[in-house]
């Protein structure tokens, strides 16, 4: 199954099973069924409850923010990331700070989704991984889509927290298969909806732990690949569901190298806040600082060779290790 | 409401009667005016925006509001909670960071929810979450509404325009109360607004009631059959209330000349009270002075909130 299949079928299910959730966004009803089709099926299936609206990010975000006040569960996508930052005073302001600045927690069944990431030719301003401008809010979830964990598990865990989330979808997985396979490693799945997925050789300690973000998961995988065959070096692969607040992955083990691979470029990134919470924990036994692992200080250009250039890649995050590791 | 619930006994009940237009006006009044001396006397911390010569609007249309209506406020909106709980200890509890306070003081004077009534501090936010509660309510409770007091200043805002198109498409039962006091902090509606207010509805194919008049009772017989279309679920509807702010924006920020002055207090519903019936009028005005000094004495002996919500 591919990963918008899975997301499709969970939102199918999601409003399936909560008789007050609502979808809204731009373009997101049949025939068309949203930019990328996550949504396809829905407003057949759901006519009232998944709602078109105009090009208005900070409306739809803010209405969905009115549904979940009112007690409904409300989804919202934004149908390219990058446009998130319109929303930004709905998220940070409205809904995040309501949980809390009202004296007492205020829930809200909340969940904005953002297609994100590089790799399809879009262009500076519809490839980027804003993750990082959302990261530090209180009352501000940020998720990321992953291969490994299954989205009618994520989409509960983050209702279930009774804040708003920001759930990240690295477009370039919509089509890349769920669960791909990971010979000759082996998959962990993670013990909750939201926690860690770790992929590693069977028995024995690596030589270093990669954690990834869900969107570039499989080139991290794929350069742990070409580590073990071409420089003998063993890496194990954590991979979350929930980006921020960061827990510390007890499945670290006994790491004394560690890197942090996601697509955002330079600057302010979420790698360094999961950095700054390693060091917290494991500074004394590990062998050199947290390294990052992330796309260039750069806009992402659009032809297929100056983008390569910019974005995290397989080879990016195979050349940090290696020389890393063997200088 | 836990906070509520903890308040101590001994806050004074309201003396004003239900139906009683010009006691609530005074009563709302005469806490303005204290919280200006509290300040004055560095007994409170931030800042606050009193409401003074706009009391009649929220007076006259708190009636009209179903407790199962939404009601958002803004920056200047303690007579909007006023008006619809009649509870100057919690309010004033919560501005002065005191036990009882409606929000534990983690809001304070801007940011104040309880039950169906929120208010937050940036301006035009609230529309589109007016919106999205509007339309749980036009599904789920079908005949109410919800309610958005914005200033003229917040015309500005793009969010305002989005939420006003969507609410009027999708003919969400949304009330837009616009409080026009001719100015935004220091800068004249004449500065800050192209074309009218009117034609901003218009242009939406939304109804809009311009309202001179500070006749509570008055303005209730204007806006209730209008009022009905949104119920009906007919779409949104703009009251534009003509006002004048007596006092500064915040406090002591007032940067009009005295001619502008003049005539803003020219403006004030106060007058028609006095000249229909002066010696009523100093006398309600007294009561509700008393009234409101003794909260205020009340709500300052007690400890601080404890603020207890998840916020560390
Ligand atoms: C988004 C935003 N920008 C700026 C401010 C600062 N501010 C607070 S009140 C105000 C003026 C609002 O004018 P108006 O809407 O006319 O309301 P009034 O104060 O006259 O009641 C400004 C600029 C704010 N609170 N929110
Ligand atoms: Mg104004």
């Amino acid at each position: 199954m591919r990963v918008a299949d899975n997301l499709n079928a969970a939102l199918h299910d999601l409003l399936d099973r909560d008789p007050r959730a609502y979808l809204l966004g731009e373009d997101i009803t049949d025939q068309y069924g949203g930019a990328f089709k996550i949504s396809r099926g829905l407003s057949e299936r759901f006519p009232g409850r998944v709602l078109s609206t105009p090009i208005s990010e900070g409306a739809l975000t803010g209405m969905a923010a009115g549904l979940a006040l009112a007690g409904d569960t409300a989804i919202a996508e934004i149908m390219f990331g990058d446009f998130v930052t319109l929303a930004f005073d709905q998220l940070v302001n409205f809904a995040a700070k309501s949980v809390t600045m009202y004296g007492k927690r205020l829930p809200l069944r909340m969940v904005v989704r953002c297609p994100s990431g590089g790799g399809r030719g879009y262009g500076p301003t519809h490839s980027q991984s804003p993750q990082k401008h959302l990261l530090g809010v209180p009352g501000l979830a940020i998720y990321e889509v992953s291969p490994f964990h299954d989205n009618h598990a994520v989409f509960g865990a983050m209702l279930d927290r009774g804040e708003p989330c920001v759930l990240f979808e690295d477009k370039v997985l919509y089509t890349r298969p769920m669960y791909p396979a990971a010979e000759p490693f082996r998959l962990t799945p993670p013990e909750t909806p939201d926690g860690f997925a770790r992929v590693a050789l069977p028995g024995g300690d690596p030589d270093c732990v990669i954690i990834a973000t869900g969107g570039t998961a499989h080139k991290a995988l794929a350069a742990m690949r070409a580590l073990l065959l071409e420089d003998e070096i063993t890496a194990a692969l954590l991979v979350p569901s929930r980006l921020y607040p960061f827990d510390f992955p007890a499945a670290i083990g006994a790491a004394n190298t560690v890197f942090v691979v996601e697509e955002s470029t330079a600057g302010g990134t979420w790698g360094a806040e999961v950095a700054h919470v390693l060091h917290g924990r494991m500074w004394d036994r590990l062998a050199r600082p947290v390294q990052l692992v992330h796309s260039a200080d750069s806009i992402i250009p659009t032809a297929a060779h100056l983008e390569e250039r910019v974005l995290v890649s397989e080879s990016s995050i195979h050349r940090a290790i290696r020389k890393a590791l063997r200088g | 409401m836990t906070d509520l619930l903890d308040r101590p006994p001994g806050g004074l009940p309201y003396p004003g009667g239900d139906g009683d237009d010009l006691e609530l006006m005074l009563m709302i009044r005469a806490f303005e005016y204290k919280l200006l001396d509290l300040f004055a006397a560095g007994m409170l911390n931030g800042t606050t925006h009193t409401c003074l010569g706009q009391e009649h609007v929220p007076v006259a249309l708190s009636p009209l509001m179903d407790p199962r209506d939404h009601v958002f406020s803004n920056h200047r909106g303690h007579g909007h909670y006023l008006a619809r709980y009649r509870d100057p200890h919690g309010l004033l509890a919560e501005i002065m960071g005191r036990e009882g306070a409606v929000c534990g003081g983690v809001g304070g004077s801007q940011h104040i929810h309880r039950d169906r009534y929120m208010s937050t501090g940036v301006q035009g936010e609230s529309l589109p979450v007016a919106a999205g509660v509007a339309l749980h309510l036009s599904r789920a409770e079908p005949g109410a509404a919800a309610w958005a007091y914005i200033g003229d200043g917040t015309f500005g805002e793009g969010a305002v325009y989005e939420a006003l198109n969507i609410a009027a498409l999708w003919r969400l039962p949304v009330v837009v109360v616009v409080e026009n006091n001719g100015i935004a902090q220091s800068t004249p509606t004449s500065a800050h607004l192209a074309g009218t207010i009117a034609g901003r509805a218009a242009a939406f194919g939304v109804p809009h009631l311009a309202i001179g008049s500070t006749d509570p009772a008055e303005i209730r017989d204007i806006v209730a059959g209008p009022l009905g279309h949104v119920r009906a679920g007919r779409g949104p509807l703009v009251l534009e209330f003509r006002t004048h702010r007596l006092g500064p924006h915040s406090k002591g920020d007032d940067t009009r000349d005295e001619q502008a002055l003049r005539e803003a207090r020219a403006g004030d519903w106060y007058h028609r009270y006095a000249a229909a019936d002066p010696a009523g009028l100093a006398r309600v005005e007294s009561e509700q002075r008393a009234y409101v000094a003794a909260v205020a004495d009340e709500v300052a002996a007690r400890p601080p909130s404890t603020g207890r919500a998840a916020c560390g």
